[in-house]
């Protein structure tokens, strides 16, 4: 609890406060998917609480969108704001590494 | 099932394995029919050596020509750089898109935009492939080139399984896929993807030996399936990609008595009387400027004529500089070629292998079909590879001119004399006729002469003609052949005036033997006229002389009588007559 007071003090420094969209693809309500999402969710609540949206797209129901951003692997998630386009693949176990992805805390 | 069904003996129940046509020229052909329907098949070799215009001919074709849609799913370049680089092979992709025949999947895998965090598999590029199989039905499956993602991603044991379960899902899906691969050291591929596609691989060669590049192509590995093992040549061109099974074709072929002309009357007559044998191969070999290529386009004009189709294939000059050339000789080809009767393809021996000489060559005889085709010079295909080569290479070539019963002229040029066969040795076993045009060294000339050194199956001329080049085409003439050797040029004139003069001195000494003959017959005439007239004149001289002796007589004996009856005499007429004989001898042989 005290991260996320801290978060937005630090964020206050930045002139605009952009939100996160975020775009989870996945393949299936496979235990990887439910895994990726539970840990997007998590860290998002952690470190993005209230600049964030996240869109989940399961690719069995509509593969058509796979060619659009590029997926290839599942799960993917795509920062697509702000700007540039980031990519995490993989379940998003590893906390920091997403962060990286996502450009919220620059890497140690 | 089939098996228990029929006690297991029976074998041939076992169906064959189903094919799927390339559609690639040739390559059907050793393949015994295409890639294993419903199989990945790897496609592999280094940069640059074709593997995408192969793939994309066998998707290309299988929607154009069997009805079989197909999925391009590329991992290097983007679907508008495909596009544009196929269409310099005459593939319209954006319009077989448009027609739902094709489905171009352009997967872009940036390093540097992905962060790994976690496990993960890639059942998206399974879902893309999948929905863009579904959306057009594709029975056709290109992965170009999927060892891309090797970079693009970093869990390599990730990647490897499934690609792995890739390839046996594609098997699942029943579609007919190539894989194209990059060359590896030491391997097929880079990552090994031989391991996993092992139903056919085919790998693709682009080599360059003494500057000159030559694509091969070798099927490696084909499960189930007879194939031809060689490296065969292939080339991709504006009518697209063609593999050329150039291999030996045996020696099955007819042999044809029919006769053509060699456009040379004389030499006709030098072959038996008829020319060459129809689907025979013909040498003509000989030192610069012996006229290799006149005797070529003579039999060329001839054919033409005759209304035949020719192709020639120049390595030295131009068709123009030929047509220019020829006509100096009387014999103007640029008709022919305008009525599409003769055809001329010139290219630089060094400007491809002799496989893609041999190759194109293959493409233009199939085009044209031709009954005549005239290579000048062969000898220059030296120049970009070893003897043994051209000589492979120049016998595939006239085993296939002679299983389609054409007939082939080849020049060649020797350099000297010592070198004079050493070339044509190479190549003169495996022809029918071979012509052996010389140039003469004497008083200070060159001339040309013309040998049949050998012509299977006909009776020929063993003497050598001299071979003039005139304004009105080739002549052959005798030559003079005496002690001091074979005479040509002004010393076979200078002979032939020494003849002419011998001859006439002869003619000369027999009018002069018919004139003494003449005048002694004269002369004998004339005597025996003069001797007529005098034994004429003597005759009528005697003849006057014994009348008047006659008349004498008579005249005596008148006499006598008229005596004897003055003196009355009685005795008979024929007593007196007696006495007056006697008395007429006494008198004459006083006289004497």
């Amino acid at each position: 609890m005290e991260m996320t007071e801290i978060g937005p003090g630090a964020a206050s420094a930045a002139p605009v406060e952009v939100e996160q969209i975020l775009r989870l693809y996945i393949a299936g309500q496979t235990p990887r998917s439910v895994k990726a999402f539970a840990n997007l969710k998590r860290i998002c609540e952690e470190h993005l609480k209230g600049r964030y949206r996240i869109e989940v797209i399961d690719l069995i129901q509509n593969p058509q969108l796979a060619a659009g951003d590029q997926i290839l692997a599942v799960p993917t998630l795509v920062r697509l704001l702000p700007e540039p386009v980031r990519k995490i693949i993989g379940d998003l176990s590893n906390t920091d590494r997403v962060l990286v992805g996502l450009d919220v805390r620059p890497a140690s | 099932m089939a098996f228990s069904d029929t006690g297991g003996h029976d074998l041939r129940i076992v169906t064959r394995l189903p094919k799927s046509p390339t559609g690639i020229e040739g390559f059907d052909q050793i393949t015994t029919g295409g890639l294993p329907t419903g199989r990945p098949t790897l496609v592999c070799g280094s940069a640059g050596c074709g593997k995408t215009l192969f793939a994309m001919s066998f998707l290309v074709n299988g929607a154009t020509k069997f009805d079989e849609p197909g999925v391009f799913m590329s991992f290097e370049e983007s679907n508008d750089e495909l596009a544009q680089n196929v269409a310099s092979l005459g593939y319209d992709l954006p319009a077989l898109i448009e027609k739902k025949k094709i489905v171009l999947d352009h997967v872009r895998v940036e390093r540097s935009e992905i962060e790994e965090t976690g496990d993960y598999d890639l059942e998206g590029l399974f879902v893309r492939l999948g929905f863009a199989i579904d959306s057009i039905g594709a029975r056709r499956v290109v992965l170009d080139t999927i060892e891309s993602l090797f970079s693009g991603l970093s869990n390599q044991s990730i990647l490897r399984a499934e690609l792995r379960r890739l390839f046996r899902w594609l098997k699942d899906k029943g579609v007919t896929a190539v894989i194209t691969g990059e060359r590896g050291e030491g391997s097929l591929t880079l990552q090994g993807l031989e391991e996993y596609v092992s139903d056919a691989v085919i790998l693709l060669d682009h080599r360059v030996v003494e500057q000159v590049s030559t694509r091969r192509l070798r099927i490696v590995k084909y499960r189930g399936s007879s194939h031809g093992t060689n490296e065969y040549p292939f080339l991709i061109d504006e009518d697209g990609m063609a593999v050329l099974p150039v291999t030996s074709m045996g020696l099955a072929h007819g042999a044809s008595t029919e006769r053509a002309s060699t456009g040379v009357a004389r030499l006709d007559t030098m072959l038996g009387g008829q020319g060459y044998f129809r689907g025979s191969t013909i040498l003509v070999s000989g030192t610069a400027g012996a006229g290799k290529s006149s005797l070529g386009a003579h039999f060329v004009d001839a054919a033409c004529r005759r209304g035949e189709r020719s192709l020639v294939f120049l390595f030295e000059e131009s068709p123009q500089q030929v047509v220019r050339n020829m006509r100096s000789l009387g014999l103007d080809l640029q008709p022919w070629i305008d009525r599409g009767l003769l055809e001329y393809h010139a290219s630089r021996p060094a400007l491809h292998g002799l496989e893609m000489h041999l190759s194109l060559m293959y493409r233009a005889i199939e085009r044209v079909r031709p009954t005549i085709v005239v290579l000048d010079p062969v000898s220059s295909l030296l120049s970009v590879a070893a003897t043994g080569d051209v000589r492979a290479t120049l016998t595939r070539l006239i085993d296939h001119l002679k299983t389609q019963g054409i007939t082939a002229l080849m020049t060649s040029l020797s350099h000297g004399k010592t070198e004079l066969e050493r070339t044509d040795a190479e190549i003169s076993s495996i022809v029918d006729t071979w012509l052996l045009l010389v140039t003469l060294e004497s008083s200070g000339e060159r001339n040309r002469g013309l040998y049949v050194l050998k012509s299977r199956g006909m009776g020929h001329s063993n003497q050598i003609r001299e071979f003039l080049l005139t304004d009105h085409g080739i002549e052959l003439v005798d030559v003079y052949v005496g002690t001091g050797g074979v005479l040509t040029g002004s010393a076979r004139l200078t002979q032939e005036a020494k003849e002419r003069a011998a001859e006439t001195a002869q003619q000369q000494e027999i009018d002069r033997k018919e004139r003494t003959l003449a005048r002694l017959r004269t002369a004998l005439e004339a005597e025996l006229a003069s001797l007529r007239a005098k034994f004429e004149a003597e005759q009528a001289d005697l003849a006057t002389g014994i009348e008047e002796e006659r008349a004498r007589i008579a005249r005596l004996r008148d006499d006598q009588q008229s005596i004897a009856e003055s003196r009355q005499a009685d005795t008979d007429n024929n007593g007196s007559e007696r006495r007056n004989q006697r008395h007429v001898d006494k008198r004459r042989s006083r006289k004497r």
